[in-house]
């Protein structure tokens, strides 16, 4: 099937809302000084977006989206550890592991529903206890964790997360602004006409579903570098999972600025309350959520301004 | 000439689900440009034989030839491309999709999307969300988007139920059209008179099994068919 980007939707997309994005972020750091909080940011960033692809644009909403995370960090760990690589090589490796977890779990595909998001839970949960197995600490560090001889190079790591967002987003742009991606929300929403329609439903869900799994290996594998000691239990925390889910959701899947959104303001609001307030924490947080799923289930991004067109 | 050799050739077809045989043993023959009429009671069959060669349900038995070539183990989406499309009973929209979005997920190059949409009278329309539609134009919505994918077999399974008269006429005419450019068409329905005004030739089919084929004007003068429909007539009263 030949492909025919509509191509002035996407370079729009890039140049007014991807550049901008990457700009922004790339001088934050000479206004902010919190490095940690800026590189998980994007860490969260690329995370919603990775989740994005897989949700926004095939309906599947994994909750084991961690377990990708993981596989990446420990891609990048044991490249570094037992291949010698350089810490750059090994970032890919990362990426690589996650898309081969992706490939190993593509026949979770074949579920739906709540079905597919416990069942992608339970994966990252067994991928976690592999990987923690004390008879594996030869291998994988087991429960101990892993402790990386890679250079500090905080501006390479950040820029390298930057990196890996600006692919990420533009996945998500082509995806929006495509042919391919079209037939992937004509599947989302009815698989049964889009196979009849002739679209290969499952070439499509398994394309996106690896790339949103490598996408989130690659950034797992940049967070394995900035924080180089950790436990399988960091890397494999449920809670990216969640936050990914909400910020996504909150901001308004398959959008391209609803996960930036998403991450802005609750990340924002996590971190300011988390310091100011932490008693108040849940408290705002699930009102927050609650309110937005009441009264805007299609996120953020998906409030009709009157000035706006339909189809934008 | 392959213009001779049949389009559609099914030849004992075997569908099951559990113990249950919906289909048994199900021949049937479609010439290009040829309509040909699908009726029967409901639980026939007709819907599932629709199913299987648009290759939704896997057919336990039998064989299914698309011009001479075999489309078993094909999934629907390479039979779609071998030529044979679908509608559905109840339509199946790209709900979040625009109405000409609809069609360009599956218009092959080429194809004007455009002309599609006024031929179903739906292009005034082109821009609106498809959950919009009414039933009746999303009836008409999944006649196109088959449409867009240039098939030459188009099975097109109760089209016709919910229509009124003018739109009755307007339809038969589309499909009566798409015959005389070569298209082969399945139609199954319910209302003998649409039957009776596009269709060459119809198949009745009762329990899995075809017990008539031929003119329809036959076919309601046809012991069987009768039974099936209204029931065996009463013994005479002693």
């Amino acid at each position: 099937m030949r492909e025919r980007p509509i191509r002035r939707g996407f370079v729009r997309e890039a140049g007014l809302a991807i550049a901008p994005l990457l700009a922004l972020l790339a001088v934050l750091p000479l206004l902010y000084n919190n490095q940690l909080l800026l590189l998980n940011a994007v860490v969260f960033l690329v995370l919603a977006q990775g989740l994005n692809l897989t949700y926004g644009f095939s309906g599947y909403l994994p909750f084991g989206y961690v377990g990708f995370f993981g596989a990446g960090a420990y891609g990048f760990a044991l490249a570094t550890l037992h291949a010698a690589a350089p810490p750059l090589a090994a970032v890919l490796a990362g990426g690589l592991a996650a898309g081969l977890a992706g490939l190993l779990l593509a026949p979770l595909l074949r579920l739906q529903g709540a079905y597919f998001g416990l069942a992608s839970l339970a994966a990252a949960e067994a991928l976690r206890h592999t990987i923690a197995n004390p008879d594996l600490e030869a291998l994988t560090g087991g429960p101990y964790g892993v402790r990386l001889d890679v250079p500090y190079a905080p501006r390479l790591t950040y820029g390298l997360a930057l990196a890996i967002l600006g692919l990420t987003m533009g996945v998500v742009a082509f995806l929006r602004h495509s042919r391919f991606g079209l037939r992937l929300r004509a599947a989302r929403d009815n698989p049964i006409s889009a196979a009849t329609a002739g679209i290969d439903v499952v070439r499509g869900r398994l394309t996106v579903w690896l790339v949103s799994a490598t996408a989130a290996g690659l950034i797992g594998a940049v967070f394995a570098w900035s924080a180089p000691t950790f436990f399988p239990d960091a890397v494999f925390d449920i809670s990216f999972s969640i936050f990914a889910i909400v910020f996504t959701l909150f901001g308004g899947a398959g959008t391209l600025l609803g996960p930036v959104i998403g991450v802005a303001v609750l990340y924002g609001t996590y971190t300011a309350i988390g310091v100011s307030a932490p008693q108040y924490f849940q408290l705002v947080y699930g009102l927050l959520i609650m309110a937005l799923v009441m009264f805007f289930p299609d996120g953020l991004a998906g409030i009709r301004m009157p000035w706006r067109r339909r189809d934008d | 000439m392959t213009d001779a050799a049949p389009l559609l050739e099914a030849s004992g077809v075997v569908k099951r689900f559990g113990g249950f045989t919906a289909l048994d043993g199900v021949d049937l023959t479609v010439r290009r440009g040829e309509i040909v009429g699908l009726i029967g009671p409901n639980g026939s069959g007709k819907t599932t034989l629709i199913n299987v060669i648009s290759g939704l349900l896997p057919a336990d038995a039998g064989t299914i030839r698309l011009a001479g070539v075999s489309l078993a183990g094909l999934a629907p989406h390479r039979r779609c491309a071998a030529g044979v499309n679908r509608t559905f009973q109840v339509p199946k929209p790209f709900a979040s999709l625009s109405v000409r979005e609809n069609l360009e997920v599956a218009a092959l190059d080429g194809v004007d999307i455009d002309a599609v949409l006024a031929s179903v009278e739906l292009d005034a329309h082109a821009r609106r969300r498809v959950g919009d539609l009414n039933s009746v134009s999303q009836k008409l919505l999944d006649l196109a988007r088959a449409l867009v994918t240039r098939p030459s077999l188009l099975l097109v399974d109760e089209l016709a139920c919910g229509l009124n008269p003018v739109e009755l006429d307007r339809v038969a005419g589309r499909l009566r059209a798409l015959a005389a450019e070569g298209i082969g068409l399945v139609v199954v329905e319910h209302l003998m008179s649409f039957i009776d005004s596009i269709t060459d030739r119809v198949v009745v089919m009762n329990a899995g099994r075809e017990i008539f084929g031929g003119r329809l004007r036959d076919a309601v003068r046809d012991a069987a068919v009768v039974e099936v429909f209204l029931g065996a007539p009463e013994p005479a009263a002693a």
